[in-house]
C-alpha cells in the first residue's frame, strides 16, 4: 500500500498516537456492498401506499400558462392526484434565492409548480400523482395546458439590450448581479507593457449527469404530522431547514435520510422547485410519494453551469514578469437564481480567482450575471474555478507565447513563492500556505518534460501536431461561514461528529456529512480507527441522517475531509480521553499511566495489556455501580469544528496534458496527464488519487465534449445521453497523480479538500496543449467546448 | 388496459413465472416485481449501461429489453453472479482500485467486464477502454476501473485468483 512517504512530498508527523490507518491507501471496505447489487438508492425503495409523481413541464422557454384542463387525467386508471401551481401555492410559500453578502443581488419569486408564467423548458407546471409511474405517465399525455408563448430571451450577450424584454418586470431589468474589482494601475500597466495579450473565453453550458437522476420519496405521517423525505442529497439538515421554512414545519417535524447517492458533483446540492412539490403532495396525500427523474427531465431541470463568455488580457515585460490581468465576464444564469445557494456564487468565483497563482500586483474585474430563459444555473463542481483557471492559464500561454518564453519556466517566474505565505492574492484572497514551486518542480519531473518537448518537436517534422499545456490552480476548501452564513443562507459551514463505544468495544461515527462515492466514509473510518485506537473493521459510520448526526453542512466546497474529517478527529480523541479515565477507574489507576492501543488499554510504562476494551464498555454500560461515586462514564462523545481561521483555505495544485491534434480532420486525441495535488494532509492516497482523476475527466468533459445546445427559441437540443457527450472510457487518457502536502495550520489533521481542484485545472490544461498543438498554424482556440468543427474553423479548414 | 401476458424464466437460477404488461422492460420487471434492485436505470434508453445484466449468457441493456422477450431465457443479475463466485476476482479487483466511487455504474461495468474476460482473454489496455465504453461511469474518470480490469486478465493468464481484501487489523 501507499503511504504518502512513498509518494512525492514530505513526510508528515502523526496526528494520532498509534497511527496505523491515516495515510494509508486504505481500501473503502463500506463500498463492497456496492459492487454486489446491495446499496440502497432511493428508486431501490418502495414504502407501502407509495404514490409515483412526474411533472407536465413547460414545452417552451417562455410561456404565459392559460387554463390547465386536467378532468380526462384526473380519471385515468390508478391517479389519485392532478395539482397546480396555485394549490400547491397554498400550502409551500414561493422563495427568492438572493445572498446579503452579494451587494444588489436580485432575483424573482418562484414557486415549486409554476403560477401564470413558466419560464424555462422543463420548468414544472403541474404534478400528476397515481399508483404506480407507468399510470401517471400515461396520464400525464392527457393534461392539456392552454398556453401562450412569450418572447423568450436566449442569447445572454443581448440579455440587457434596451430593446430585450425583462424577464421579471418587478424586477426593472434582467441584470441578477454585478461585480467591478480594480486593484494597482491596470490602465497604467497596459498602457505601458512590453507585451500584452488579450483572447476572448467561451464556456458552454453544461450539467453534472449524475448517473442517478435526482429523486426523492417524501412520506407524510399525519398521524405525529411528521415528514419524511428519503433524498439523493448532499445537505439534508440544508434541505430540513428548507422544508421547514417552505411548509411552515419546525424541524422536529422534518426527517431527512440520504442514503446512498449515485454521483451528485453539486446537482444534488440544490433545493429544486420538484423538491418542494414531492414534498406537497406526500403533504396532500398523506401518503408516500416518489419522484424520480427521468434523463430528459434530468437534462432540463438538473442545474447547469459554466455559461460564460470572458474578454481577459495580460500584460507582462521583456524580463518574463507578469504585470496585470484584466477580464469582463458576462454569465446567464436562467430566469431565476437558485435556491439557497444562489447563482451568482460562480461569476463572483471567478472574478476572485482569476490570475489567483500569481504574484501580478494590478488587476481588474467586471462581471455581469443575467437572467434568460433557459434551465437555472448553479453550483457544479468547482464553482467558477474551471472557468478562471482557463482564462487565467490560456492569457499565460499567450503571454509566453509572445516572450518567446517557454511556458513552463513563465510560471515558475510568476507564481506566488512558496517563502511568501501567508498573504493576499490580487484580488482580495487569503491565503494560508501554498507551494506553487514545488508542484512545479515535480511536475517537470513526473512528465520528464525536456524529452516530451523533444519528441513533440521531431514529430512535428513529420507532421504529427502534439501539444503540452499546463493549468497551475487554486482552489477554496474547507470554507468559513463567510461563503454562505455571513450572506444570510442557512447552510453551515460547521460539521459536528459523534462518536461512540458500544459495550463490546466497536465504534460508530454519526456524522453530517455524508458518502456520494468520494471515500468519506472511508476517510473517517479510518480517522476514527486510528484516534480511538481500534482496528478499522471495528468502526461504524452513520451519515445522512438527520434525526440522528448532529447538525452539519454536508458536502460542498470541498469540506468532507477538511472539516469533517477535523470533526471525527476531535471527537475520537476525546473518546479515548473518556475510554481511558474509565479505565483509570476500573483498574483504580492513574490515567497518566494507562494508554489505548488497538482495542486494548496497555500500561504506559510496560506496556503490558490491562483491559480489552470490550470489558471497558461492560462496566461502563452495565455496572456502573462499581465506578467511583459521581464518576460518568461518557463512552459517546461530540465535537463540532468550524474553520474560523481563514474565510477558506486554499489548496493548489499543477495539471499538465499532452494532446495531438489532426489539422485535417480537428481530432484531438489525449495522450497522457498529470496531476499534482497539494491537499495538505492526505488521508488516503488513493481515495485523493481517484478524485483527482475523477474530477479530470470531468473537466475534461467541459473543455472537449459537453454542452447544453439551444435553439435560437430556448429549446434543449440534445437533451439525451446519446445527443450530450460526456467521456466515455476510450476517449480519455491513462492520469498520474502526485501529491505534495502541506497541511494548513487551521486544524489538528491539517487535511485540505481535494475533490474539484481536478475539474478546476483539466480544461485549462487542455484548452492549453491543444493551442500548444496548433501553434505552427498560428491559431488558437478558446471557445469550450474545444470541437473539431471549431478546430478546423481555427485552421481555416471549413 | 392491455391484456397481462403469462412468462416464465430463470432468474439468478431460480424458476419464475409471472403475468405482466407486454410493455414492461426486463430491468423493470427485475427491480420491481423481483426486487432485484443491483440493476440500475440511468438514462432508459439504452445510452448508460446501468442497467445491463445476462440474458442467455449475453450481456444487454435491461431498459431496452422487454420482459416478455426473456419469455423461457436464463437471466442473471449482478446480485446471482455475486452468489455464484461469478464476479469475485473482479469484485476484489475493484475493490483494491476504488474502481467504484457511487457504484451506481457498477452493477454494469461488472458484467460488461466478465464478458470482456471471458471473450477475450488477452485483452490489451486499449482494448479493455474501448470494451467498456457502452458503460458511463461518471465518477471515476475509468482509470482505476481499467486497472481493476487489466490485473484480473494479468492475474487470469497466469492461473491466479485476485486476493480477497481484507481490512488491516
Amino acid at each position: 500500500m501507499n503511504k504518502p512517504s512513498d509518494l512525492k512530498g514530505m513526510v508528515l508527523d502523526p496526528v494520532t498516537n498509534d497511527q496505523r490507518y491515516i495515510g494509508h491507501s486504505e481500501p473503502r471496505h463500506g463500498a463492497r456492498r456496492l459492487l454486489e447489487g446491495q446499496g440502497t438508492y432511493i428508486d431501490d425503495i418502495q414504502l407501502p401506499r407509495m404514490a409515483h409523481v412526474v411533472f407536465w413541464r413547460s414545452p417552451v422557454a417562455h410561456m404565459k400558462i392559460g387554463k390547465i384542463h386536467t378532468e380526462h387525467a384526473s380519471k385515468m386508471p390508478g391517479v389519485l392526484a392532478v395539482v397546480d401551481g396555485v394549490q400547491m401555492a397554498k400550502i409551500c410559500k414561493p422563495w427568492v434565492a438572493t445572498l446579503g453578502h452579494l451587494a444588489g443581488m436580485k432575483s424573482a419569486p418562484q414557486h415549486a409548480l409554476a403560477i401564470d408564467r413558466a419560464c424555462w423548458q422543463g420548468e414544472p407546471v403541474v404534478a400528476v400523482v397515481a399508483e404506480t409511474r407507468a399510470q401517471a405517465e400515461d396520464a400525464l399525455q392527457h393534461i392539456d395546458v392552454e398556453w401562450e408563448e412569450l418572447p423568450a430571451v436566449v442569447s445572454m450577450e443581448t440579455a440587457l439590450d434596451a430593446q430585450t424584454p425583462v424577464i421579471h418586470p418587478d424586477l426593472g431589468d434582467n441584470l441578477c448581479f454585478t461585480r467591478s474589482l480594480d486593484v494597482g494601475n491596470v490602465d497604467e500597466v497596459f498602457a505601458t507593457a512590453d507585451v500584452v495579450a488579450e483572447a476572448t473565453f467561451g464556456f458552454g453550458r453544461h450539467t453534472g449527469v449524475t448517473l442517478e437522476p435526482r429523486c426523492q420519496i417524501a412520506d407524510y405521517n399525519p398521524g405525529d404530522r411528521r415528514l419524511t423525505v428519503y433524498h439523493s442529497q448532499q445537505a439534508p439538515h440544508m434541505m430540513q431547514d428548507l422544508y421547514c421554512r417552505q411548509f411552515g414545519l419546525s424541524e422536529s417535524d422534518v426527517h431527512v435520510i440520504c442514503k446512498d447517492v449515485g454521483g451528485s458533483f453539486g446537482i444534488k446540492v440544490h433545493a429544486y422547485p420538484d423538491d418542494f412539490a414531492t414534498v406537497g403532495l406526500a403533504m396532500m396525500l398523506e401518503r408516500p410519494v416518489k419522484f424520480v427523474a427521468d434523463r430528459l427531465e434530468s437534462f432540463t431541470s438538473d442545474i447547469h453551469a459554466r455559461e460564460h463568455r470572458i474578454k481577459g488580457r495580460i500584460a507582462a515585460n521583456k524580463a518574463g514578469d507578469i504585470l496585470a490581468f484584466e477580464i469582463d465576464d458576462l454569465t446567464a444564469i436562467g430566469p431565476y437564481s437558485m435556491f439557497p445557494r444562489t447563482s451568482a456564487i460562480e461569476g463572483n468565483q471567478v472574478v476572485n480567482l482569476v490570475g489567483g497563482p500569481y504574484k501580478h500586483q494590478n488587476y481588474r474585474a467586471h462581471l455581469n450575471v443575467v437572467f434568460q430563459n433557459k434551465t437555472p444555473t448553479c453550483q457544479y463542481r468547482g464553482v467558477g474555478h474551471p472557468i478562471a483557471c482557463a482564462v487565467t492559464e490560456g492569457l499565460v500561454d499567450l503571454a509566453a507565447q509572445k516572450l518567446q518564453m517557454d511556458p513552463l519556466e513563465f510560471r515558475k517566474r510568476n507564481v506566488i513563492p512558496d517563502d511568501a505565505y501567508p498573504c493576499s492574492g490580487i484580488s482580495g484572497i487569503k491565503l494560508e500556505v501554498l507551494s506553487h514551486e514545488q508542484c512545479l518542480r515535480t511536475i517537470e519531473k513526473m512528465m520528464d518534460y525536456p524529452s516530451l518537448r523533444k519528441e513533440q518537436s521531431e514529430l512535428r517534422k513529420k507532421g504529427i501536431y502534439r501539444g503540452i499545456g499546463f493549468a497551475t490552480l487554486i482552489e477554496l476548501t474547507n470554507p468559513s461561514p463567510a461563503f454562505y452564513g455571513v450572506g444570510g443562507a442557512r447552510i453551515a459551514s460547521q460539521d459536528g461528529a459523534t462518536v461512540r463505544m458500544d459495550p463490546s468495544g466497536v465504534v460508530s461515527v454519526l456524522i453530517g456529512v455524508g458518502e456520494q462515492g468520494q471515500g468519506t466514509e472511508g476517510i473517517y473510518t479510518q480517522i476514527a480507527a486510528d484516534a480511538v485506537g481500534v482496528p478499522i473493521d471495528q468502526v461504524r459510520i452513520v451519515t445522512g441522517d438527520t434525526d440522528v448526526t448532529p447538525y452539519g453542512g454536508g458536502t460542498w466546497a470541498s469540506r468532507g475531509a477538511g472539516v469533517g474529517g477535523e470533526a471525527v478527529l476531535l471527537a475520537a480523541q476525546a473518546l479515548q480521553e473518556n475510554i481511558l479515565k474509565l479505565a483509570g477507574a476500573i483498574l483504580n489507576r492513574p490515567v497518566e499511566e494507562l494508554i489505548a492501543r488497538r482495542g486494548h488499554i496497555l500500561d504506559k510504562a510496560t506496556g503490558e495489556q490491562l483491559l480489552p476494551f470490550s470489558e471497558v464498555g461492560r462496566v461502563g454500560y452495565f455496572r456502573t455501580d462499581t465506578l467511583p461515586p459521581g464518576f460518568s462514564a461518557d463512552l459517546m462523545v461530540t465535537r463540532h469544528y468550524t474553520q474560523k481561521d481563514y474565510p477558506f483555505i486554499f489548496t493548489n495544485g499543477v495539471q499538465a496534458s499532452y494532446v495531438e491534434v489532426d489539422p485535417d480532420t480537428g481530432f484531438v486525441k489525449l495522450l497522457k496527464h498529470w496531476a499534482v495535488e497539494d491537499c495538505g494532509r492526505v488521508i488516503n492516497p488513493m481515495l485523493v488519487n481517484e478524485q483527482v482523476r475523477g474530477a479530470i475527466v470531468q473537466g475534461i468533459g467541459g473543455v472537449l465534449f459537453e454542452e447544453c445546445l439551444y435553439d435560437e427559441s430556448g429549446l434543449l437540443r440534445n437533451g439525451s445521453m446519446a445527443d450530450y457527450l460526456v467521456p466515455m472510457a476510450n476517449e480519455m487518457p491513462d492520469i498520474e497523480v502526485a501529491h505534495v502536502e502541506t497541511p494548513t495550520q487551521s486544524s489538528k489533521l491539517g487535511a485540505k479538500g481535494a475533490g474539484e481542484a481536478g475539474t478546476a485545472g483539466a480544461p485549462g490544461a487542455v484548452q492549453n496543449a491543444i493551442n500548444d498543438a496548433l501553434a505552427p498554424f498560428n491559431t488558437h482556440v478558446f471557445d469550450q467546448p474545444i470541437t473539431c468543427e471549431k478546430i478546423l474553423r481555427a485552421l481555416k479548414k471549413i | 388496459m392491455t391484456v397481462k401476458k403469462k412468462i416464465s424464466m430463470t432468474v439468478n437460477g431460480q424458476l419464475v413465472s409471472a403475468e405482466i404488461e407486454p410493455r414492461r422492460h426486463l430491468v423493470d420487471f427485475l427491480r420491481e416485481d423481483l426486487h432485484l434492485k443491483g440493476p440500475h436505470l440511468g438514462c432508459e434508453q439504452g445510452a448508460c449501461g446501468a442497467c445491463t445484466v445476462k440474458v442467455d449468457g449475453q450481456i444487454i441493456r435491461g431498459c431496452l429489453f422487454l420482459a416478455v422477450q426473456a419469455d423461457g431465457s436464463v437471466v442473471e443479475t449482478v446480485e446471482g453472479l455475486t452468489k455464484s463466485g461469478a464476479l469475485a476476482d473482479l469484485q476484489e479487483s475493484f475493490m483494491r482500485h476504488n474502481a467504484m466511487q457511487c457504484g451506481f455504474c457498477s452493477s454494469g461495468m461488472l458484467l460488461a467486464a466478465a464478458e470482456l474476460i471471458e471473450k477475450q482473454p488477452k485483452a490489451s489496455r486499449e482494448q479493455v477502454r474501448e470494451w467498456i465504453s457502452g458503460n458511463y461511469c461518471r465518477c471515476t474518470g475509468y482509470h482505476s476501473i481499467v486497472d481493476a480490469i487489466v490485473d484480473v486478465l494479468d492475474a487470469r493468464a497466469k492461473g491466479q485468483k485476485i486476493k480477497p481484501v481484507l481490512a488491516n487489523a
